[in-house]
């Protein structure tokens, strides 16, 4: 039953590893969950979820899995029999089976049976910690031996029924996006350059030479460890985009606000890059897009922001840019391989969700930039590829193909 | 070893949940992350299991410039550095130099202690990972001296973390995880009551009636805090505001919500609520 869950959880996207359930296991073991499904909902979730990003696909895998035994599980009689056939989950890489090899599960079971001893010795009530009783002082919804009422519910409320709540939707990391959670993923872009630039003193370093010295002044130098990222943001605003317009605001406060990149510049376009970018939001203010290229090279990064939702005559067609009194000379997709070659390591975010990227032009562009959602998963993906932790490709094959699935993984 | 049971305190509420995350990472030995909301008790809950406890508390607040050594202990050369040109101090025993940090002090405390790693998440990303071997191991060697400082008493670990940062899946496979839910209305209830044992049903109904809508207005964009809400109803008694006048109009708003436009937008609002 145990191993099936974390089978369960991992099958449902959890990173549960080993070592996180072998914790699980020794804390059923030293009686943590008591009998009690509501206790080992809590206990599951503390041990092997550690991201509240986390928690609603935990609770419904819980949920799933919980459901129909709900009634007749019991964790004590579970876990006995686990001790007695200690089955293994499967899929376990090597790293995992030598330290499945470590644990001593005779010890385990002797700690889970000096436990049910003590909760027979101590039966009178009160204080007893493994069963079901609502008497203890550690039980869900129970009193607590200050005497205080803790949340003001009763007990009734089913494990299951709790998880199929499903209260931390909100919180999920494919959904949410706020200025605080961009930030915190964008402070995941950075490379720290040891071969860039000329050395720094290192005070530190200087001072401790020369206090061990006697004090004899040594300097001492050292590389800088300063963020080489140099990002240049480019958002598609106006039209289709619309109503994306508060996500790529927010976007755009919290990229400005980070303060680590070596360099950081943004531009406007609409639909699609032509001659010109702007500066701003309406369209007015611009700059001959081959000036900006010529200040790029490979040390910076490019993120577009847009739906990639045009006429593939836009990409493809000399004047086929949606502005009537704008006539291009080059067309679109030759802007963004331009843009490819200056910054290899630049990547496209797509505010819409990947279900319905069918139009033939966001494949188009798939074939020249990795695509990611504009979600919090997105964005960490999309992150990790600029900085190399992660190896994702522009879409290959000639036609327009909207069912190569699962390409960013 | 003997259990300690962590069971909330007269102030300090703790749902069954933290009650028992807090016991497993004792038991377990382990480090218990919180995170949550601001204004929901993340630096609190290390003191109510220090009070409940009666342990002493070490708390070492993170800046972003912390680094994991400084948690252990610093070599203080500068005043070595001052003594060797001026003073006339025996500078030939390194040790009177190394200052020990919180988690240098927490390991070398007679008793068991509560150990807080404030903010976890203001420091560099590598910080976390730094401390992994410390954690493990309960023992640093001193470079100095050569001398290996070893725990006596397993300290009790409460990491805090505001989501500033995400934290390395290597630190977070070795904790223990609790998010503090933002309390419903039962639960603000019983929180309310604590500080304000005289306060009037009726009011406190009124209250949390309002203060669960301005929570939910789109266009506020920090959200007050239970912290805040105690501090609202303080101003509300002194005042003598009554729970019926509260239906029409929501006085000293400015103590909920902090940001200009929150205020402005929450105003206009607030004119055009009906009564409920």
């Amino acid at each position: 039953m145990f191993t099936g869950f974390v089978v369960h959880l991992r099958a449902r996207g959890l990173k549960v590893t080993v070592t996180e359930w072998l914790t699980l296991m020794r804390a059923l073991a030293e009686g943590h969950a008591r009998a009690d499904l509501a206790a080992f909902y809590h206990l599951a979730r503390a041990l092997l979820v550690k991201s509240e990003t986390q928690f609603d696909l935990y609770d419904q895998a819980f949920a799933e899995y919980f459901r129909d035994v709900e009634a007749r599980f019991d964790v004590t009689d579970e876990l006995l029999s686990w001790l007695e056939n200690p089955e293994m989950p499967r899929l376990l890489s090597d790293e995992e089976l030598a330290a499945l090899e470590a644990l001593d599960f005779d010890e385990l079971r002797s700690t889970f049976e000096q436990r049910l001893r003590e909760q027979d010795e101590r039966h009178d009530g009160g204080s007893r910690w493994i069963g079901t009783g609502g008497t203890s002082p550690f039980g869900h919804g129970g009193t607590n031996p200050g005497g205080i009422r803790v949340g003001g519910r009763g007990g009734g409320r089913s494990a299951v029924q709790v998880a199929s709540e499903r209260r931390f939707r909100n919180l999920r990391s494919d959904r949410v996006l706020d200025t605080r959670s961009i930030g915190s993923a964008l402070r995941r872009l950075r490379r720290l350059g040891k071969d860039e630039g000329p050395e720094e003193l290192d005070l530190d370093a200087t001072i401790d030479q020369s206090a061990r010295g006697g004090g004899e002044i040594e300097l001492v130098f050292g590389p800088p460890r300063k963020n080489r990222v140099k990002l240049l943001l480019l958002m598609d605003v106006g039209g289709s985009m619309d109503p994306h317009t508060q996500l790529c605001e927010r976007l755009f406060s919290a990229a400005h606000a980070a303060s680590h990149f070596k360099s950081f510049e943004s531009r406007f376009f609409h639909n699609c890059p032509y001659e010109h970018l702007f500066t701003d939001m309406e369209h007015r203010r611009g700059e001959p897009t081959a000036d900006v290229l010529k200040r790029l090279d490979s040390t910076w990064s490019v993120i577009f922001v847009g739906d990639a939702w045009m006429s593939p005559y836009e990409l493809t067609h000399i004047g086929g840019a949606i502005d009537l009194f704008h006539h291009n000379r080059v067309p679109g997709i030759d802007w963004l391989r331009r843009f490819r070659d200056a910054c290899p390591r630049s990547v496209w975010l797509n505010p819409e969700p990947q279900r319905i990227w069918t139009a033939p032009s966001v494949a188009m562009v798939r074939r020249v930039f990795p695509m990611f959602e504009l979600t919090l998963d997105g964005l960490r993906d999309a992150v990790d590829t600029i900085c190399g932790r992660r190896a994702a490709e522009p879409l290959r094959g000639g036609a327009a193909s909207t069912t190569a699935r699962g390409w960013t993984h | 070893m003997s259990f300690h049971r962590f069971s909330g305190t007269s102030d300090y509420l703790a749902s069954a949940a933290l009650r028992d995350a807090v016991n497993v990472a004792i038991a377990l030995e382990k480090p218990l992350l919180i995170k949550g909301e601001p204004g929901t008790g993340k630096t609190r809950l290390a003191e109510a299991i220090a009070q409940d406890l009666e342990l002493e508390l070490l708390t070492w607040h993170v800046k972003s410039s912390s680094q994991a050594q400084h948690g252990l202990y610093v070599y203080d050369t500068v005043q070595r550095l001052n003594d060797a040109r001026f003073g006339d101090r025996d500078i030939s025993d390194i040790g009177h130099y190394i200052k020990y940090g919180p988690m240098g002090r927490a390991f070398q405390a007679a008793e068991r202690v509560v150990l807080l790693i404030d903010e976890i998440d203001k420091a560099d990303m590598e910080f976390p990972n730094d401390l992994l071997h410390e954690l493990d191991r309960m023992s640093f060697l001193v470079d100095e001296t050569g001398k290996t400082v070893t725990a006596h008493h397993r300290p009790i670990v409460v990491v805090t973390s505001n989501n500033e940062k995400e934290l390395p899946d290597a630190f977070l496979r070795r904790c223990v995880f609790h998010f503090i839910d933002f309390p419903d209305e039962a639960m603000m209830t019983e929180i309310v009551q604590v500080h304000h044992p005289q306060l009037e049903d009726e009011l406190l109904r009124q209250v949390l009636i309002a203060f669960y809508w301005l929570r939910d207005q789109p266009e506020v964009r920090k959200r007050p805090s239970t912290s805040e809400l105690i501090d609202w109803i303080a101003a509300l008694r002194r005042a003598g505001v009554s729970p019926d006048s509260m239906r029409e109009q929501l006085p000293f708003l400015g103590v909920l919500l902090k940001r200009e436009q929150d205020l402005d937008a929450v105003e206009t609002r607030v004119r055009h609520r009906r009564v409920h």
